[in-house]
């Protein structure tokens, strides 16, 4: 079968790949017809990530049609059943997947003793996402193995189109969970940093979780278009101070709630010198993270705020105010997406047409058009936000 | 790099798919040279910063070695930069250092340097670096640049098929609803 496959740095190829295989009674191989490419994909594309190797399959948003059912999912799974593939895979069965904490799942990274030893504890298995979180080939192929499948899946009706309900394995969840841990009030301004699919889907999940001013802040003026039509404020921070606007538009008192949807790669540029050091020193191997966005938002959040981040970082962040955290008495709540957690409340809202997450895509492709895709994304060419690819 | 997949596929279990036929690379040519050109800097700067004497010899200017080795942390900087995904800053930084090195030989040609020659020849290889360089900062730039002014509007997609000032606080009233359903 074909594949996106990494080879290194800036270098994934669509490659011809064996087909995988039933491995466990609980897996299940799926037919993929659509899969996408995460911003989060980029940080693998530049090598950000750690623990990757030659040959893996890259992608963690995908859905199709099962095509093969272990013994063990045929309980919950059938051939031909149309199915969105959370990106954390979980068991179902240990403590934490009893809480609801899916993305911290016991059993599913099958590297745990590496994990364990990097982490304290390990993270759940990851599709595509390096051997830190399990090493499972990725989705951005024409067949895909489904570990622990009676669970980690999302069952979707026939008759709605995959661009609409394929984001229920990440982006849209993913947006759904910075806005659900902000607690976000009636009376709130939530700040969302970072107008790539995932503050997208994070601006819109603000608005529907009833805030009553949601700002959007971003460089890009087609990013920044489309957040405007969700309903948000735009901030351009190429041509604005964010700390002065985010103060105008709050009578001095800064956000309640701030959403960090930019991650380990800040944006660099002279008019942020701290991005320039945060640079070289992730240059030298210093530090892995970039954390402006974290600073900008620590700083500008009201006294007792919610600092929400689904934005993924890799390790060490350095200089980073904690002092500031602690005396204004702000929380920070983060952690990669309990994806079937909330599911069920996105998928009715999608049916009943309240949204469609839809509005994200801009460019659609064949899978052998994946590698250089990767680039226009990157290098945000061609208006690019978000790319669907068809295997 | 099929050697490399092939020596990680090791780490798969055995159901997990492995490499047959790579893929072609889809790698730019300017980020390709850029990638030789990191190289270059890296090996150029540490052996300006190991050997500065030798180069001062042989360019007749003894007693300048801190500033060769000034200029080798310099090819350093400039080499780990081109090697980043920061090319473009990388490569234009060397066409900045080029500019130094040539006003530095050019210093250093004057007819009273016995190595007069020797600087002359460094001076064209340096003159033909500073082409190639300039000549792939211009390609890094074309490549991977966003063409200003041009970008699409996306004003039109809010995602709400109901409108964005009627989906407002609508999640919330569900669950409130659904809450207050549960109750009852």
């Amino acid at each position: 079968m074909r594949a996106l496959v990494w080879h290194g740095k800036e270098d994934i190829r669509c490659d011809e790949v064996t087909d995988p295989e039933i491995e466990d009674p609980r897996d299940a191989i799926i037919r993929v017809t659509s899969c996408a490419i995460c911003g989060s994909d980029l940080h693998l594309y530049h090598n950000f990530i750690p623990a990757m190797m030659p040959g893996d399959i890259v992608g963690h948003e995908m859905m199709g049609e099962v095509v093969e059912v272990g013994s063990g999912a045929a309980g919950s799974l059938k051939k031909g059943d149309r199915i969105v593939v959370p990106f954390t895979i979980f068991c179902g069965e240990c403590i934490q997947c009893q809480r609801g904490n899916y993305s911290v799942c016991q059993r599913s990274n099958r590297k745990k003793e590496f994990a364990d030893k990097v982490y304290g504890h390990s993270t759940a298995g990851l599709f595509g996402y390096s051997h830190l979180t399990g090493g499972y080939p990725g989705g951005q192929a024409e067949y895909l193995r489904v570990p622990f499948a009676d669970k980690t899946h999302i069952k979707v009706p026939d008759g709605i189109p995959d661009e609409t309900l394929l984001f229920l394995g990440d982006i849209f969840p993913t947006g759904w969970q910075a806005a659900v841990q902000c607690d976000i009030q009636p009376t709130d301004t939530v700040a969302v940093w970072g107008c790539g699919p995932v503050g997208q889907m994070a601006i819109r999940s603000a608005i529907l979780l009833g805030a009553k001013q949601v700002i959007a802040i971003d460089r890009l003026p087609e990013r920044l278009s489309m957040a405007e039509a969700g309903g948000a404020i735009p901030i351009n921070f190429a041509e604005e101070s964010v700390i002065e606007r985010l103060n105008d538009l709050t009578n001095g008192q800064g956000p309640e709630k701030c959403i960090d949807a930019v991650g380990t790669e800040s944006h660099v540029s002279f008019k942020h010198p701290d991005t320039i050091v945060d640079r070289v020193m992730q240059m030298n191997m210093l530090s892995s993270d970039r954390p402006h966005v974290l600073r900008e938002m620590i700083y500008v959040c009201q006294p007792g705020g919610i600092l929400s981040i689904p934005g993924v970082y890799g390790g060490i962040v350095n200089q980073f105010p904690f002092g500031l955290v602690m005396n204004k008495g702000l929380t920070i709540r983060t952690g990669q997406t309990h994806v079937n957690r909330w599911t069920d409340e996105l998928l009715r809202m999608i049916e009943d047409k309240l949204i469609d997450p839809s509005f994200v895509v801009t460019h659609t492709a064949d899978l052998a058009d994946g590698p250089d895709l990767y680039r226009i994304f990157r290098d945000k060419q061609d208006s690019c936000i978000k790319v669907v690819l068809k295997p | 790099m099929k050697l490399f997949s092939r020596m990680s596929d090791i780490a798969r279990s055995p159901g997990d798919p492995v490499v047959i036929t790579p893929g072609p690379s889809v790698k730019p040519a300017a980020d390709q040279m850029a990638r030789g050109l990191g190289w270059f800097s890296l090996a150029l700067g540490a052996f300006e910063l190991a050997a500065p004497r030798t180069i001062t010899r042989f360019l007749g200017m003894e007693g300048h070695e801190n500033l060769i080795r000034a200029y080798g942390a310099r090819e350093i900087a400039a080499g780990m930069t081109s090697l980043s995904t920061e090319k473009e800053l990388g490569l234009w930084s060397r066409v900045f250092g080029d500019a130094l090195d040539i006003a530095t030989l050019m210093a250093a040609c004057r007819y009273s340097n016995p190595k007069r020659e020797n600087v002359a020849l460094a001076l064209a290889v340096v003159v033909g670096i500073t082409l190639l360089d300039l000549g792939s900062a211009n390609a890094q730039t074309m490549t991977h640049s966003r063409r200003k002014g041009r970008h699409r509007d996306y004003s039109d997609r809010s995602g709400f098929p109901g409108g964005a000032i009627m989906a407002r606080g609508k999640a919330l009233e569900r669950q409130r609803s659904e809450t207050t359903g549960a109750i009852r």
